[in-house]
């Protein structure tokens, strides 16, 4: 056993490839045979990752050691690197015409969330504006809640509520964006960029769109990868203050 | 060589990588701001620049292709290695604050789609 232990410790980056490609040939299967393709195959993938996910710990199914190469293959690197190289299928053009739609959807993204998330926060009982503030913020994306609970000085339990908030958030636009994306006209490149800046989880976004229609997704990763940077500048300047004045703290 | 190809979508990463960085420290937040967002903008130019189909700049864009057609199987192993067990233990404010905001945003989609294409027009 343990010469296959070390070759699974020592090769599991090219473990992954083979289980992602074995993973996404049954989703396609599934997809083909049981739903017609009305479900695309890259959405039963991603949604039967979540569950295995479950099964697993901090790092979803990379905890076992014979997975622990899927956290490099979907980590934060690689992942970026990819989402840069689907900008091949972008068009200057149709950024430019979006450039607006863009910006707005982003700040209106971030301040909706933000005070959604905060009202929920209040509605079950955490009413003094720290909390206040660092729920609304992990409701913007799991990045932006802790950094903006870290700086208000918020507890470490409010900051794990937070980030749960925010990974909430990504598994909730994984699965429904393939669902509802007929209903709000999530067709075509400008509405993706809107969808982009208006949700902002570039890992939601991007596996959301993917399972809606491939060709979207650099339109909505360009301006998401701008939401988090938003979101952590505003919620704890800005958004906090004028939670302080509201609450009359 | 495909591998032009890869060293371009490498360099345009990182650029856009360094920008990010230094515009999170400039702004003050200990993060990345946009990063990705501006190697996207660079490869863009970058592929604006290659123009004709001859085979030398063919095999270079194949080299960005592959990156960009791994993207999926990507997202999919990224998504296995969520912290799905804590988002589910961060109690109902977590799962309500994260699922209600979202559905507000998607809401705001089509108002905000329809606000720019009637700008445009």
């Amino acid at each position: 056993m343990e010469v296959l232990d070390n070759l699974i410790v020592k090769n599991g980056f090219v473990i992954a490839f083979l289980f992602v490609g074995l993973a996404m040939y049954v989703a396609h299967w599934l997809s083909k045979t049981f739903t017609n393709k009305k479900i695309p195959g890259v959405a039963l993938a991603i949604l039967a990752a979540l569950i295995f996910a479950y099964f697993g710990g901090e790092k979803g199914i990379a905890d076992y050691p014979l997975f622990g190469g899927m956290a490099l293959l979907g980590g934060s690197m690689m992942r970026d690197f990819s989402i840069v190289a689907t900008a091949m299928g972008a068009s200057f053009e149709e950024l430019r015409k979006t450039g607006l739609a863009g910006i707005v959807s982003l700040l209106t993204g971030v301040i909706v969330t933000f005070f959604v998330g905060c009202s929920i926060g209040y509605a079950m009982g955490y009413t003094d504006p720290v909390s206040f503030t660092t729920i609304g913020a992990g409701a913007c994306t799991y990045i932006v809640g802790p950094i903006t609970g870290s700086a208000i000085g918020a507890s470490s339990d409010l900051i794990a509520i937070s980030i749960a908030a925010g990974v909430m958030k990504t598994i909730f636009v994984t699965i429904i964006t393939p669902i509802v994306a007929k209903r709000i006209g999530l067709d075509n490149p400008v509405t993706a960029m809107v969808f982009g800046g208006l949700i902002g989880t570039t890992s939601g976004v991007a596996a959301g769109l993917a399972a809606t229609d491939p060709k979207l997704v650099p339109y909505g990763a360009l301006t998401a990868t701008f939401y988090t940077g938003l979101g952590v500048l505003l919620c704890p300047s800005i958004l906090y203050m004028i939670v302080m004045y509201s609450l009359g703290g | 060589m495909k591998i032009y190809g890869v060293a371009i979508l490498a360099g345009c990463y990182l650029a856009g990588q360094i920008i990010g960085s230094y515009l999170g420290v400039w702004l003050g937040i200990n993060g990345n701001v946009g990063g990705v967002g501006f190697g996207m903008l660079f490869l863009i130019l970058m592929n604006s620049k290659m123009k004709g189909s001859g085979e030398s700049v063919n095999q270079t864009k194949g080299g960005i292709l592959f990156w960009s057609s791994m993207y999926i199987p990507i997202i999919i192993a990224m998504s296995a290695t969520q912290n799905v067990k804590a988002a589910l233990s961060g109690g109902w404010v977590a799962v309500l604050a994260g699922i209600l905001a979202t559905i507000v945003c998607l809401l705001l989609v089509p108002v905000i789609s329809k606000l720019s294409t009637s700008n445009s027009n």
